[in-house]
Order: C-alpha cells, then structure tokens, then sequence
C-alpha cells in the first residue's frame, strides 16, 4: 500500500478566458499526496477550490488546464478521456462539496442515492446494496439509518445532509477524498462531528484526503500538512502544527487578521498585499 | 440603555408555531457592545430582529432609555438604531448607486445638506469618492459592507445593530471591519450589540457575551471568563472547545 | 472650463466609450448612462436580439414616415380598374379587390399596429404592477382579493372575451384595444406579484423599513423599479401575441373598421381571393409574422440583459 505517493502534482495551472483577459486562476502548483490529510488553505479567489476540481477533471469547459506531471496512484491524468474520468471519478476519486442542500438531489430518498453511488461502480443485488448502503449511513455516524435511509434531503439538519452526501461519496470505497469546505456551512459543534467522521475514515481506511478550507484554526487543528495559496500561487507548505510558525508573510498576516480567543488584541492586524508574492 | 425584558417571538408556518426565543433578559448599558453567539437556530439573530422590530415580538418587553417601544415603531425609533445585515450582497438595493442608497435615509428623515453628509459617511467607512456613483455589483464584499455601515450611520443612530457583520466576508477583510467597527463604535458612542456564531469575532469587540441554545439565553458571560473558558453551563463550554478547532481526543 | 485649482486635466480626454464603460463614475448621470451603455452593449452583443431590435425600429420608422415610404399613395384610395393586379413596378405589392395599393396600406398599417400595441401597453402594464405590486406587499386579504380578481380575468378564455368585448361595445381599434387589454393585464398582475414577495424579503428592503420609509416609498422607489424589467420583457414578449389577436379581431371584423388599413383585416379581406390573388392576404401576413418575430426576439434579448446575473 505505501509504494510512493497516492497523487502527484507538478506546474498543474488552470486559466480562464474571459471577456477582460485570461484569469489565471492557479498558477505553477506543485504538490504530492500520501495516504495522509493534506489542507488547502487561500482566501476566495485563491483558487484552492478550482485546484480541487482540476485534480478531478471538473474544471469548465472555459477553463485550460496545463500540468508538467499529474498522477494518481501511479495513473496518468492528464491524457484522460472522458470516459476515464467518469470510470475514476466517484469510484477512486470523490469530492464532497461545501453546501449538502445543493448537492443531494431533492426528489429521491437519501437512502437510495447512496444506494445508487454504489451500484455506479459495483455489480451487485438491490439487496446488497441496500445493505452496503445502511451499514454506510451507519459508518458516518448517523442515529437511525433506517430511518434515516427513507427521508428526503429537505428532512435532514446541515449536519445530517452532510453525512449523507459523504456517506454517498465514500460507498464507493475511493482513495481519494476532496473535501471542499465541507463544514463551512455547519456549526460549529456538528463541524466537529464531521471532521471526526473524515478523521476515522482516514486512518482507519488509508485514504487520502485533500481538505480545501478558509478557516485557518480548523486546517491546523485537523490536517497532517497544509498549503496556503494566494492569488492561484501556493505560497507555503508546512506541517499543520507547525502553522503558526509559518515563514511567509501572507500566512504571517492571516494568522494575525483573525481574532482569537486567546490573545487579546486592539487592533487587529490588516494584510498588506504584496505584489511580489505572485512572482 | 436597552432592557429586554421576557423576550420571546413565535413564528407561525402554516400550521406550526414554531418558538423561535423564548422569554429572554438581559440589559445593556450605554456605550456598551453587547455580544449573542449561538449555532444556527439558536435565535441570536431573531432577538436582533425583534429589537429592530423586523419580526414581531409576542409581547412588548423593549425599553430603551426607560420608555417602553411599542410593537408598531414610529419615525423616531428608527432614527435611534439602524441595522448592518450579514450579508452584503443581499443587504444593497441592486439598481441603486452607493450615492442613491446613502442618500435615501437623509431624504426619509428630511435631513438637510445631503450631499455633503454622504460625502462625510462615505470617508468615515475608508470609501473613496470614486466609489460614491458606482452600483452594488461593482464592488468588492468589504466595500459593500463598508456601504451598509455607512448608511447604517447617517442617521447617527444611537444604537447600532450588527447581525453577524462579517461572517460573508474572507479573514482579512473581516479583520478591517472589524477594525472599522470599534473605531466609528468609539467616535460616535455607539451602543450596540453584535451577533456573532464566531466566538472569536464576538470576544474581539464585545464586553460581555450572552450564549444562546434553542431560543433560551444559557448565560451571560464577561469576555474575561470567555477568553478563559470559565463558563457555568455544559453548553457554554462545549461552544468553547468547539470553537478552538479540531481536538483527536473527544472530550 | 477648468478652474485653476482643479487637478492638471489628463493630457488625452477619454473617449466617449470609456467615460460610459468607466467603473468609477464621477456623477450620478454618468453612473446612469453608464449602466444604460453597459444594457445596450450586451443587447447588441446578441444576434438575435440585435435582429428583433432592429425590425422593431424599422416598424417604428415606417409607422412615423409612412406617407413618405408609401410614395403619398393614400391607403384608401380607390382604382377600381386596377384591381386584384399581381405585383409589378406600379403597385410593388399589388392591389387588393378594391384597386387600392397593397404596399401603401401595409405601410400605413404599421400605424395601426403600433398604435394598438402603444396603447395596449400603456393600459396593461400599470394596472398589472399596480396589483401585483400591491398584492405582493401588502399581503393578507388585499393580496386575496385582488389575486382572486386575478385568477377570474386569467380564467376567460382571451380571445373569446375579446370577441364578447368587441361585440358589446361595437367593433373599432379603441373598443379592440380595451378588450384585449382587459383579458391581457392578469399575467402581468402575477409576475409582479411574485417578483414582489421575493423582494420585499430581501435584506435591503428590510434595510430600508428600518430607516423608516413609508410603504409607498418602498413600493414605488424600491420595488417597482426591480419589478419593470421583467415586466418589460414579458411586455415585449407578449406583443406578437397582442399583434396576433388585434389582427385575429380585425380579420373576425371585430377590430379596426374599413377602409383603415389594418394588417389582420387587410388578410380578412384576401381570404376569397387566396388561391388566384396570393399577394392579397400574404402580404400583410407577412408583415405580422416579421413584426411579431421581432417582438419576440427582441423580448428574448432584453431577458438576457436584465437578467441579474448580468448586471
């Protein structure tokens, strides 16, 4: 299982032509993977979420994707067909998106979506199935699965939805999990939950898991190693403990703009942008 | 300067009754900022909104300075306190420039020199003049925000309502709201209360904090006793933890 | 024109096109043109629209020079040796049964058609967001009654009721005009209701409550000026269909009387004669479809660029 990396990513660029020009949305990103939690943090427009997506062929159409070296689990990436990504995507490699009211689909039982995420990917009986798919809801710490299994997404909590849809990412059994602010819309208490859930499924399976966030306390607090990107650069890598040491100056002034509980401030600390830092 | 006396507001949908706060106390002194975090539901924001009188409340229980506000308010209740809402894409009127939004309080309320006040709110908020004639969408998150502040302030209100002011808004542009707030918080002597899920943010510029659960008040805390989690409650102290980030070993 | 004291002018004026497109506009007009410039971009930007703008324009402009385009051949006028002649260089579209000119009395029809759609406009937009501007706001029994007042003009079958109108009140363009106005306004009444009820959720209307205006304030600055483009798209949309049913009462003989040149009338008219004297009901048949096409387009154009995403 541990023959090199899980995910390699080197020069992997993303760009959108637009009206006013070409946005380059991330810029010369470099970075490997291990079965191990690897956080992505950036402000909006940092382009940490559309990095998540490139790694799954999500990107718009719009948008061009340029990689020196993508790899998964020893897999090239960036010559896949279409039908490649669909056979990968979901079965290997699953996303969890920020908001599970957008995500699930309104008309049909939870249940029977996992159900259905599994049987995407593996031949099996209904009864299998079903049966996967509750022992699913189960794996994610959800009270009721039976009951749970027959209601609709507008009959969950936030916190409950988003069981459900990483119930329905997992099923499948992937390698890799993206996670693109999955607790974001949650509070705090439930957060917590999920991360616990993310954190078992981590070390007790060996996935790999990309965990993209704003929120700096959370990223240092649950991953193994974090990226901070400014502006589609990654402009520090370090240990997640390690992050409040961090050298750059832009992690410097993040850590420094939010408030903290611990440490009293008047004023807070304002990021000033330096246009060096995208060099 | 405000008391909240038995607080509770009921929202009917279709046939439920949903209690959304119940029977809550509390009062704030003047120049004081107030501060109600709480998870989603919790009815933290549904208080404010009953302060403003945007929600009705199931029974008049508001003071502010000594005299009762009824439910209906008059003209002079809303020049005394104004409102900053979450979200600062929602909270500006799409086809109206900042000059127009700023204008129309001024015009309401009959105030003269319009021009020249809009001139004076727009510097107070760190604005440029360049920003004065554009509209909504050609403006970043913090300057839509720095916007609502500003109109939020030309009445120069008394007291100053902020309903999660920065939770739409990315870290570094937060801290110069934040920054924003408690430098026009102590030129104009507000009196305000905020309402925050981020226990940080809350801590950051208030004094002392209410924790609410379900729509009843948990307790009140000093920021003292919050930044070191001396709280009373389970609750309370869940929040606390929580908010401190991811811990591997469950509590 | 400038004053010593202002700032030393940029060395090259900026174009008329950058000071409209200019994101930092310096004066309210500017901001409003502006936004006006940015609207007339994104309509030209779109074939489609571009196309439906410019055959509404080209209606409008032979409706106001149409004794001129129609070389002062009057409409009603009569050569009842000419008549039913084919095509040619002297009636560019022939003449009808009574040897009047086709090409005269389409063109002087454009007036009629206009004026119909003018009117039906002027009638059908402002009672509809009236209602439903009051409806959507106000709420509780005023939103039912009127809704429900709604829900009976919406239950009538159009054309119908436009006939009985037409009937009762004695055919005629104006009697044609407040029937179809009258089966018209109901859709115009929901869509600024529904418009309505989501605005007035919106924080910034709960911003503007709280700086204490009036109800009337926050209908008619507020809300009504969100609620106009939609409206105005549907307007457009709808008048090909207006278009339609003046010239479906005109060709019943309900609408516009003889001899006025009306398009649905003039088709009425060619009926008989369809088989042997085509041009007759073709020509102004065609007339309809285009205008209606044009609307229809151009109605499709403006819901794109009012479409908030855009804006």
């Amino acid at each position: 299982m541990s023959e090199g990396p899980l995910l390699e990513v080197e020069d992997l660029s993303v760009s959108f032509s637009g009206r006013c020009g070409i946005t380059r949305a991330v810029r010369n990103a470099t970075f490997s993977l291990g079965r191990e939690r690897l956080g992505i943090v950036g402000e909006s427009g940092s382009g940490k979420s559309t990095a998540g997506r490139a790694l799954l062929g999500l990107v718009p159409p719009s948008g061009i994707v340029t990689a020196k070296r993508m790899s998964f689990a020893g897999q090239d990436l960036i010559s896949l067909r279409d039908a490649d990504w669909q056979a990968l995507r979901g079965r290997r490699i699953s996303m969890v998106m920020q908001d599970p009211k957008y995500s699930l689909n309104p008309v049909i039982k939870i249940g029977d979506q996992v159900q259905e995420a599994y049987r995407l990917h593996h031949r099996s009986t209904s009864e299998e199935a079903r049966r996967r798919a509750l022992a699913m809801l189960d794996a994610v710490k959800i009270r009721d699965p039976d009951l749970v299994y027959h209601l609709y997404p507008h009959q969950l909590s936030g916190g409950m939805g988003q069981r459900a849809m990483i119930a329905m990412m997992l099923i499948a059994e992937p390698d890799l999990l993206i996670a693109d602010e999955p607790t974001s819309a949650l509070d705090v208490t439930v957060q917590n939950q999920v991360l616990r859930i993310l954190d078992n499924l981590v070390t007790d399976r060996g996935m790999g898991l990309i965990f993209i966030s704003h929120n700096l306390t959370i990223v240092s607090s649950f991953c193994d190693r974090v990226l901070v990107m400014y502006g589609g650069r990654i402009v520090e890598e370090c240990q997640a403990n390690a992050l409040q040491a961090a050298k750059h100056p832009y992690t410097r002034a993040l850590l420094k703009a939010a408030p903290s509980l611990e440490h009293p401030l008047t004023e807070l600390a304002v990021v000033k942008r330096n246009p060096e830092w995208l060099l | 300067m405000i008391e909240v006396h038995n607080l509770s507001v009921t929202f009917r949908h279709g046939g439920h009754t949903i209690p959304a706060v119940r029977g809550v106390n509390f009062t704030i002194v003047e120049g004081e900022t107030f501060g109600i975090v709480g998870e989603s539901g919790s009815g933290k924001s549904t208080i404010l909104k009953a302060i403003a009188g945007l929600v009705k409340a199931d029974a008049p229980g508001l003071k502010i300075n000594g005299q009762s506000l009824g439910i209906k308010r008059t003209k002079s209740d809303r020049h005394l306190m104004q409102f900053v809402f979450q979200d600062p894409y929602g909270s500006l009127h799409p086809r109206q420039t900042v000059d127009d939004i700023l204008l129309e309080p001024l015009l309401i309320h009959g105030v003269a020199d319009a021009a020249e006040k809009v001139t004076i709110a727009l510097n107070d908020v760190g604005l440029l003049p360049l920003h004065r004639f554009r509209y909504p969408h050609q403006l970043s998150g913090g300057q839509r925000q720095r916007v609502a502040i500003a109109r939020a302030l030309i009445l120069r209100p008394r007291i100053l309502l902020l309903d999660e002011p920065t939770s739409a808004l990315d870290v570094s542009v937060q801290a110069e709201i934040l920054n924003l707030i408690s430098r026009l918080r102590r030129s104009y002597q507000l009196t305000s209360i905020l309402v925050s899920h981020d226990l940080g943010v809350v801590a950051h510029l208030c004094s002392r904090i209410a924790i609410m659960q379900s729509g009843r008040l948990v307790e009140v805390l000093d920021v003292d006793s919050l930044r070191r989690g001396r709280a009373k409650e389970a609750y309370s102290l869940d929040l606390l933890a929580a908010s401190r980030g991811f811990s591997r070993t469950p509590s | 024109m400038s004053s010593p004291l202002d700032p030393p002018a940029p060395e090259i004026r900026p174009s008329l096109r950058q000071w409209l497109a200019s994101d930092a506009p310096t004066s309210r007009r500017q901001a409003m043109l502006g936004n006006f410039y940015r609207g007339v971009v994104a309509l030209c930007s779109n074939p489609a629209a571009l196309t439906g703008l410019l055959i509404v324009l080209t209606l409008i402009m032979i409706a106001i020079f149409a004794p001129l385009i129609a070389g002062h051949v009057s409409p009603v006028h009569q050569s009842l040796a000419d008549r039913l002649a084919p095509p040619s260089s002297l009636y560019w579209f022939g003449t009808d049964e009574l040897g009047r000119d086709i090409f005269s009395r389409t063109v002087h029809g454009a007036r009629v058609t206009l004026t119909i759609v003018m009117l039906v406009s002027v009638v059908v937009a402002p009672i509809g967001l009236a209602v439903g501007l009051l409806a959507g706001y106000l709420g509780g029994w005023v939103d039912a009654v009127l809704m429900r007042i709604t829900d009976i003009f919406l239950a009538f079958p159009r054309l119908v009721l436009a006939l009985a109108f037409a009937a009762a009140l004695g055919p005629g363009i104006e009697n044609a005009v407040i029937a179809i106005s009258l089966t018209a306004w109901p859709p115009y009444a929901r869509i600024a209701r529904a418009e309505t009820v989501t605005i007035a959720r919106s924080d910034f209307i709960s911003a503007i409550v709280l700086q204490g205006a009036s109800t009337w304030r926050i209908l008619f600055r507020h809300i009504m000026p969100l609620c106009l483009s939609s409206l105005i798209v549907r307007l457009t949309l709808d008048m090909a269909g207006i278009i339609l049913t003046a010239a479906g009462l005109g060709f019943l003989g309900l609408g516009a009387q003889p001899p006025i040149p009306e398009w649905g009338a003039m088709v009425s008219a060619g009926r008989d004669v369809i088989l042997d004297q085509w041009w007759v009901a073709t020509i102004p048949g065609i007339a309809i479809f285009v205008v209606s096409l044009g609307f229809n387009l151009l109605g499709d154009g403006l819901r794109d660029v009012f479409d908030p995403k855009n804006t």
